[in-house]
């Protein structure tokens, strides 16, 4: 199989090559670190006053983990390493509890993005000569902007076209003779459903690839949009906090994702006790982020659970492997390739006087697609007895839900008493999609 | 004016039954029902001997009900009598949110509720009286 390689030379360099540039990016990234209130308090208490407290890789584990929960709680700049005159741009995430995330970047953070974002597009076989249809959401959101920027890097011809609009999608691949696509798998399901409905045959598009990722998915999945497209998928893995896309790729083999080791220092933890797995077994992802000045980020609980593959892959690439994710440590759902807390539900839920404070989310399949259900109990002291209240009431709830977390749901309106109670540990999230 | 009691209730088996052992156990009498299906929920309409008693009862089981004015008109069973009702608002420019009704005695005696906007409500009544009609006083409908 032809390998192609967009840095041969890091991308096949060997262990103690990469872990020299590790240890000496890390310690960069730590002095940057340093320059921000949060690091500073944080990594005081550790004892670490300057990179020269870190003599060794091993002495990672020095460092405090950083969480979610310190991004919020420092939300906005209390991570930023920077003068905001050399911030370029600015990501950011609603949060589990109304305060965002916030990551920002320099123009140098965001060509080194751009660069591993690069070496994935390359890894898969992609070149200048392809045609590439973005189709994940652009905006606040790294997935769109973050591929967008390596597609062009790579110098392919890209169609920043964001998500939605299938039929629009589908003529655009005929048009524009389009042959990678970036895109949820769920939403590339749904849109082999819609070929008929655009009056499009797939012999009329000459499409060829795949990048697949927001979500997690099986094996299945992919062998499943591989014959259904007649194309090849290839895994995508990426967070926002650490950059977003192109922290993990799948290479032309698509045996699970090289993890940019020059860019990203990878630990697989027990998330009970914080201590690292051994070599090969499963656990929480933790990354500390080494190619981001305006944001460093140190060890970060990214709540995904993965293992690391120990054999070395046949395209000689000696970045480790990264599994498919395989859950979460947190009660994060993944709806349609979107990122969403229950808190983020209850907290439009509790500001709605005319609802009680009970609620159930509900998701299941709708087709290829994730389809979110709130259901909510009416307060009975405000019913007046009005068909015309009620339905203005459900208009509302879904206008509130819908700009808080980006979901479109539909709400079920209850009778008093009739769900769960608030307190406790009640199960408020039923996940009826199929467990692949 | 009359009052109607409203229930909300979801749309699955036993809700109804729940509501109606609820009402046997506080002796409340059913004069008429009706029942508005909106997918998830329905409401549930009923006029009842003693609507504050049956709101009280169906309030502390904690369902979710309301009391609402509806203006009830006793209307001969006769061909063309909707008609007559209905025209004579019209012409009066008075919209009906909801209606429903019931003959008590074939070609007799017959029933219509309507509910009718709240600031419309009164200039209603005597629009209905000048047509012909009368309206039945709030113990006339619950004992009927």
């Amino acid at each position: 199989m032809d390998v192609p390689f967009w840095n041969k030379e890091i991308e096949t360099a060997d262990r103690s090559r990469l872990e020299t540039i590790q240890l000496e990016r890390l310690r960069e990234t730590l002095s940057w670190a340093l320059k921000t209130p949060f690091y500073q308090k944080q990594l005081r208490q550790a004892k670490i006053s300057s990179p020269d407290n870190i003599r060794s890789l091993a002495d990672l584990r020095k460092i405090p983990f950083t969480t979610k929960d310190d991004l919020r709680l420092n939300f906005p700049r209390g991570l930023l390493a920077v003068d905001m005159k050399d911030v370029v741009r600015i990501h950011s995430s609603s949060g589990t509890t109304g305060i965002p995330t916030v990551i920002y970047y320099s123009k140098e953070d965001i060509n080194n993005w751009a660069d591993m974002m690069a070496r994935c597009i390359f890894a898969t076989g992609s070149t200048s000569s392809d045609v590439f249809q973005n189709m994940m959401t652009y905006g606040m959101f790294t997935g769109g902007l973050g591929m967008h920027y390596g597609a062009e890097k790579v110098g392919m011809a890209v169609i920043p076209i964001g998500g939605g609009n299938t039929k629009r999608q589908i003529k655009t691949m005929k048009d524009f003779r389009t042959t990678v696509l970036h895109i949820t798998p769920s939403y590339l399901l749904h849109v082999h459903t819609k070929l008929e409905e655009a009056d499009v045959k797939r012999e009329e598009l000459v499409l060829k690839k795949a990048f697949t990722g927001a979500e997690p998915h099986s094996e299945d999945t992919r062998k499943k949009i591989e014959l259904l497209w007649n194309i090849d998928a290839y895994n995508s893995y990426g967070l926002s906090e650490l950059n977003g896309p192109g922290v993990a790729f799948e290479c032309v083999y698509k045996n699970d994702m090289h993890l940019w080791e020059d860019g990203y220092i990878v630990e697989i933890i027990d998330p009970e006790t914080g201590e690292p797995v051994r070599d090969g077994d499963s656990g929480e992802v933790v990354l500390t982020n080494l190619i981001r000045h305006a944001s460093p980020i140190l060890r970060y609980h990214t709540r995904d659970l993965a293992y690391l593959h120990t054999d070395p892959c046949p395209c000689g690439r000696t970045h480790r492997r990264l599994s498919r994710i395989m859950g979460r440590t947190d009660d994060m759902l993944i709806i349609n390739g979107i990122n969403l807390f229950p808190s983020q539900i209850e907290e439009v839920v509790m500001r709605i006087p005319e609802v009680a404070t009970n609620y159930i989310i509900q998701v299941e399949k709708r087709g290829d697609l994730d389809h979110l259900t709130v259901k909510v109990e009416i307060y009975p002291k405000l019913f007046l007895g009005d068909p015309s209240q009620l339905e203005a009431l459900k208009g509302r709830i879904t206008e509130e839900l819908r700009s808080a977390i980006i979901l479109h749901p539909s709400v079920e309106l209850h009778e008093p008493n009739s769900l769960p109670v608030s307190e406790g540990k009640a199960k408020r999230v039923i996940d009826l999609r199929p467990k692949e | 004016m009359a009052k109607q009691l409203t229930i909300f209730l979801e749309n699955r088996p036993g809700r109804l039954s729940a509501v109606a052992k609820s009402l046997i156990d506080n002796n409340i009498d059913i004069r008429a029902f009706t029942i508005q299906d909106r997918g998830d929920y329905g409401l549930v309409k009923l006029i009842v001997n003693n609507p504050s008693q049956a709101y009280l009862a169906l309030a502390n089981l904690g369902c979710a009900c309301a009391l609402k004015d509806i203006i009830a008109i006793s209307i001969p069973d006769k061909i063309g009598n909707f008609e007559l009702l209905t025209s004579a608002l019209a012409q009066n420019n008075i919209n009906v949110k909801d209606a429903y009704g019931f003959v008590l005695q074939t070609n007799l005696k017959g029933v219509c509720c309507l509910e009718i906007e709240e600031s419309k409500a009164a200039d209603a009544q005597k629009v209905i009286q000048a047509a012909g009609f009368t309206i039945l006083k709030d113990d006339e409908l619950y004992n009927l």
